[in-house]
């Protein structure tokens, strides 16, 4: 049997199940020491498993800002990650590049995760604009509904809630 | 400074920790994932802006109370050999043992948390605790979380919620996971099954070696796979509910072996159990299966209880690292597997030859002290 990385014969065989199905995948000795399947670790080889086989084999980010040519590709104003990067590593470079790049993220999240918006624990400090936050998205899809069945008086109510958490968040 | 050789000479509490209850399930472990906010993270960091961010993560970490005193090391001040005993204790990964300068880990006395500073996210904090213990290695980690949280900024958005390096850890950052030792489950041919059910409800399984749904040591991991759109608390809840259940199914696998077929279960035990005595020369692959009957042996009462944790430790101490360690110096192939089997014998030394015919004839007492599955 053949290495899936390369074609010199494979020598180990680790098996895992992914979307319900045993996927094998078949190392040679030399791509197995590389990706550090060496010993058989309970934690760290299955952490392993999960960031090198769950994506094709890809180049770590290793740092190495490469000279990008200016115009036309998206690029992160604040860490100089560009689309073409995410592309390849399926990783960003700095939070605000998940604004940047929302686009191309969320048809990746869909099939990721149970859901789009976060549930769960929320920084102290950021708590109360945390939940501002949600209150407005609540707020603007009411807002959408109201006008839709064309209940102009609710959508003024609305429209006034809106603007005081506008105001209060400034 | 607690130095590495104090860390290592004593055995994590997780490994000495192991419950009667919870035979099957030998660890549980919670990992989250956090960032700072306006910096980039480590992988796409200059080496100059990864530096800066370890001054600012480093103090932050050793100044948590649960860190008093602990172990923290920027990794350009430890050999490669020490970053790989670290890998094999489950302290740190193994691509973060990759690393050198400008990342480093900071190592709680007990080994019960670790935070790796500079991994592909700038925190990876993470707590261990022996048998199925999810929501208190939960509940102790957010604390710890929480507490820093009032010194570091992190990168969080209201929607996406705390932002990491790779998408699927998006949301909560939450990786929850338990080590479960199923050998009755594979003696008795529902490994696959069972697995199969478990990655049906979205949760992730891994054998750790060797084809099909057979794997070296009969370890196995299940953890979540979805970080975003629940909580921890649902997270939690579910895989705990899961483990629980192939525990539970995994010691019924084990009476019906002893009910149905006691010859088979008495033999491979006996036979791990000479093996693993009388052995000059052992691999690390054939070392963990016999090691996992040993186990076995420990559970169904054909050994003294302790020999479960006993054998925990050994399959840290019989790993690579380990053993360079041990010996001092760079080791061939030839000469770990002689130094491993001289481990294993010396610690088996004590140890009794299975109490087999008891086992077998005894009905009334097949499962003294251990086993009751409706603790799980
Ligand atoms: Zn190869
Ligand atoms: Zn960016």
């Amino acid at each position: 049997m053949k290495c899936d990385y390369c074609d010199s014969k494979a020598t180990v065989f680790l098996t895992q199940l992914a979307e319900g199905q045993m996927k094998k995948v078949c190392l040679c000795d030399s791509c197995a020491k590389e990706r550090g399947v060496t010993d058989p670790t309970g934690f760290s080889l299955a952490d392993m498993l999960v960031s090198n086989f769950q994506d094709p084999p890809s180049p770590v980010v290793s740092g190495k800002r490469r000279e990008r040519s200016a115009g036309g590709a998206k690029v992160c104003p604040e860490c100089g990650f560009t689309v073409e990067d995410f592309q390849k590593v399926r990783r960003f470079g700095c939070g605000k590049c998940y604004q940047v790049f929302n686009e191309e993220l969320a048809p990746m999240l869909r099939g990721m995760h149970k859901g789009l918006s976060h549930i769960g624990k929320v920084p102290e400090g950021l708590m109360e604009s945390h939940f501002r936050h949600k209150r407005l998205e609540e707020l603007h899809a009411k807002l959408e509904q109201a006008i839709a069945s064309e209940s102009y008086e609710d959508a003024a109510d609305i429209r006034d809630e809106i603007q005081t958490l506008d105001e209060v968040g400034k | 400074m607690m130095r590495f050789s104090t860390l290592i000479r004593h055995p994590a509490d997780w490994m000495t920790g192991a419950q009667a209850d919870q035979c099957a399930v030998v660890t549980s472990r919670i990992r989250l994932a956090r960032n700072l906010r306006g910096h980039s993270f480590p992988g796409w960091a200059k080496k100059s802006e990864r530096a800066e961010t370890l001054e600012i993560l480093r103090p932050a970490v050793e100044g948590l109370p649960p860190m008093k005193d602990a172990f923290s090391r920027e990794f350009g001040d430890l050999s490669s050999v020490q970053k790989q005993v670290l890998v094999e204790r489950h302290l740190i990964s193994r691509e973060h043992a990759a690393r050198s300068e400008g990342s480093g880990a900071v190592i709680e006395r007990r080994q019960s948390f670790s935070i790796m500073l500079n991994e592909e996210d700038h925190l990876r904090m993470q707590s261990i605790r022996p048998g199925l213990r999810l929501k208190e290695a939960y509940q102790a980690l957010n604390a710890l979380d929480s507490e820093l949280e009032q010194k570091l900024e992190y990168a969080f958005d209201p929607t996406l919620g705390y932002l990491t390096t790779c998408p699927t850890n998006l949301g909560t950052g939450l990786r929850a996971s338990s080590m479960l030792h199923l050998p009755g489950l594979v003696l008795s041919d529902q490994i696959g099954p069972v697995l199969q059910a478990v990655n049906k409800i979205g949760l992730a399984v891994r054998g750790l070696y060797g084809e099909g749904t057979e794997s070296l040591g009969n370890l196995y991991q299940i953890s979540n796979q979805s970080t975003l759109g629940e909580s921890e608390e649902t997270i939690i809840n579910r895989l705990d509910r899961v483990i629980a259940q192939v525990a539970s199914h995994e010691q019924n696998a084990r009476e019906k072996l002893m009910e149905d077929d006691p010859s088979m279960v008495a033999d491979k035990i006996g036979r791990a159990y000479g093996v693993l005595r009388n052995a000059h020369l052992i691999d690390s692959k054939e070392a963990l299966n016999h090691l996992s009957l040993l186990r076995l042996g420990g559970n169904l009462g054909f050994f003294p209880a302790a020999t479960v944790n006993l054998c925990d430790t050994l399959l840290m101490d019989i790993q690579q690292a380990h053993l360079q360690l041990h010996a001092g110096t760079k080791l061939s192939p030839e000469s770990r597997d002689s130094i491993r089997a001289e481990i294993v014998r010396s610690r088996l030394q004590s140890l009794d030859s299975p109490d087999i015919d008891t086992k077998k004839n005894n009905q009334t007492d097949r499962f003294p002290e251990d086993g009751n599955p409706e603790d799980a």
